[in-house]
């Protein structure tokens, strides 16, 4: 079978299958960008309480491997009575997961704006909440973006795990018609070329712009 | 069923679930050793005088480090027996892994390399040295502790990538959990126990990792100790 054949029968599916892994992508996404930044704050706390809590759940889950967390999601959480759809599973082990090493980019960042600002901030009498919102946060963008766009990329990769606790994701349709054509060379070439076309043409050139965006906004790079 | 974590289940597969983990240990020794030369290869592909040569490189590494590990595993074990290429399960993963981590490990050695200063070279040359003798006395020792972090992260990193191997077949920690726990129908204690075998070994390994980069940078100046 040409190539073209085996496209014209199972492109369709595998395209069903980018649109779920496209879906999972984006909410585990908006779910680690925002527990990077509850967690990344929290991290920098006074409170020893606080900042505990932040440490444990940041080792921890940098500490494990994401299938043996994702597994756990999705096989072990129903012996406490919470049975999570495999979709669901799959987002909240990516986010979780990534979510941590998120939060060590926001820390980092953090720490990265210049002491000034802070001390401009704590000068002209800004709350501590304002200080963070109007002054730190704006300004952290332009250093966390290179970072986190490595990390985006790895989550895209990361995505195809879902696959192994049944959504039906590329992977997963790959993996599918592999088992019954056999045709493993076309399968999975497409799917590694789809990767690297989502990767390459659609993610990174998307993270870069927003990097320039915020490099803009801040007054840095060009207008 | 019963409820809860029962321990004497978990007691009675620990010395399975320790034995798989030795195999985990050797897979993940194996695969960095792997990517060590690999990445000394990618590295010497983005360094050749030809910019054709160095471009092909540049996309082969960028192709592997955009797609993800677990279709690599997939392809090498499902494709390579059509050609002919009988490997088992081990060797495809190990292959697999050494080239996938490879790409990463020669960014590293990249970053480090030019992470030593210019006027470096410019000594180096200002006082007729070879190429080979810069390299060997000057560079190398200099560039080396800056890639010693970067390359400690990666193989805390193929550690924790270890369990896709479960997927083709390899008896790994993973794969022994979801085998021991489908035989009894409990996968509360098998997965739970690899998930704190995987903290104790790489939560010290990612800690002395930390120190490492720390030492590092104190022994550079960048750091105040």
């Amino acid at each position: 079978m040409s190539y073209f054949a085996f496209l014209a029968e199972h492109g369709t599916t595998l395209l069903l299958g980018t649109v779920t892994t496209i879906k999972v992508l984006v909410c585990s996404m908006i779910l680690y960008v925002i527990i990077s930044m509850i967690f990344g704050l929290m991290r920098l706390s006074k409170n020893p309480i606080i900042q505990g809590i932040a440490t444990v759940y940041i080792e921890f889950f940098r500490g494990t491997s994401l299938l043996v967390q994702l597994f756990w999601v999705y096989y072990v959480l129903p012996f406490f009575g919470i049975s999570l759809e495999a979709f669901v599973a799959g987002v909240v082990a990516l986010g979780l997961n990534f979510g941590a090493y998120g939060a060590e980019i926001v820390r980092g960042g953090i720490l990265a704006v210049p002491k000034g600002q802070w001390e401009a901030a704590h000068a002209l009498n800004f709350s501590p909440a304002k200080r963070i919102k109007r002054i730190i946060i704006p300004q952290i963008f332009p250093i966390i973006l290179p970072p986190a766009a490595n990390l985006t990329v790895e989550l895209l990769k990361a995505t195809a795990l879902v696959a192994l606790v049944t959504v039906v994701d590329l992977t997963f349709e790959a993996k599918q018609i592999n088992s019954i054509t056999w045709l493993s060379a076309q399968c999975f070439g497409t799917a590694l070329l789809i990767y690297y076309i989502m990767a390459r043409l659609a993610l990174v050139p998307f993270l870069r712009w927003l990097e320039v965006l915020a490099a803009r906004k801040v007054g840095r790079g060009k207008a | 069923m019963e409820m809860g974590f029962r321990w004497d289940f978990a007691y009675e597969i620990l010395p399975d679930m320790l034995l798989a983990t030795l195999n985990t240990i050797i897979a993940a020794g194996v695969g960095y050793a792997i990517a060590l030369v690999v990445g000394l290869f990618f590295l010497l592909g983005q360094r050749t005088p030809s910019k054709i040569i160095n471009g092909i490189n540049r996309e082969i590494v960028e192709f592997i480090r955009s797609t993800p590990l677990l279709i690599q595993l997939f392809f090498v074990y499902f494709v390579l027996p059509q050609f002919g290429i009988k490997l088992s399960a081990w060797v495809c993963g190990m292959i697999t892994i050494g080239l996938h981590f490879g790409t990463y490990l020669s960014e590293v050695y990249r970053g480090a390399l030019e992470g030593v200063s210019k006027t470096q070279w410019e000594a180096c040359r200002a006082l007729n040295f070879s190429t080979a003798y810069t390299y060997r006395k000057i560079v190398l020792p200099q560039a080396f502790p800056i890639a010693i972090p970067g390359m400690g992260n990666y193989l805390v990193g193929i550690f924790k990538d270890t369990p896709l191997l479960s997927t083709i077949g390899v008896a790994e920690l993973f794969h022994a959990a979801t085998a021991v726990g489908g035989y009894n129908y409990r996968y509360l204690e098998p997965y739970t126990m690899v998930g704190i075998i995987f903290l104790i070994l790489s939560v010290p390994a990612a800690m002395w990792v930390r120190k490492l980069e720390r030492t590092v940078n104190v022994a550079q100046g960048k750091i105040k100790q």
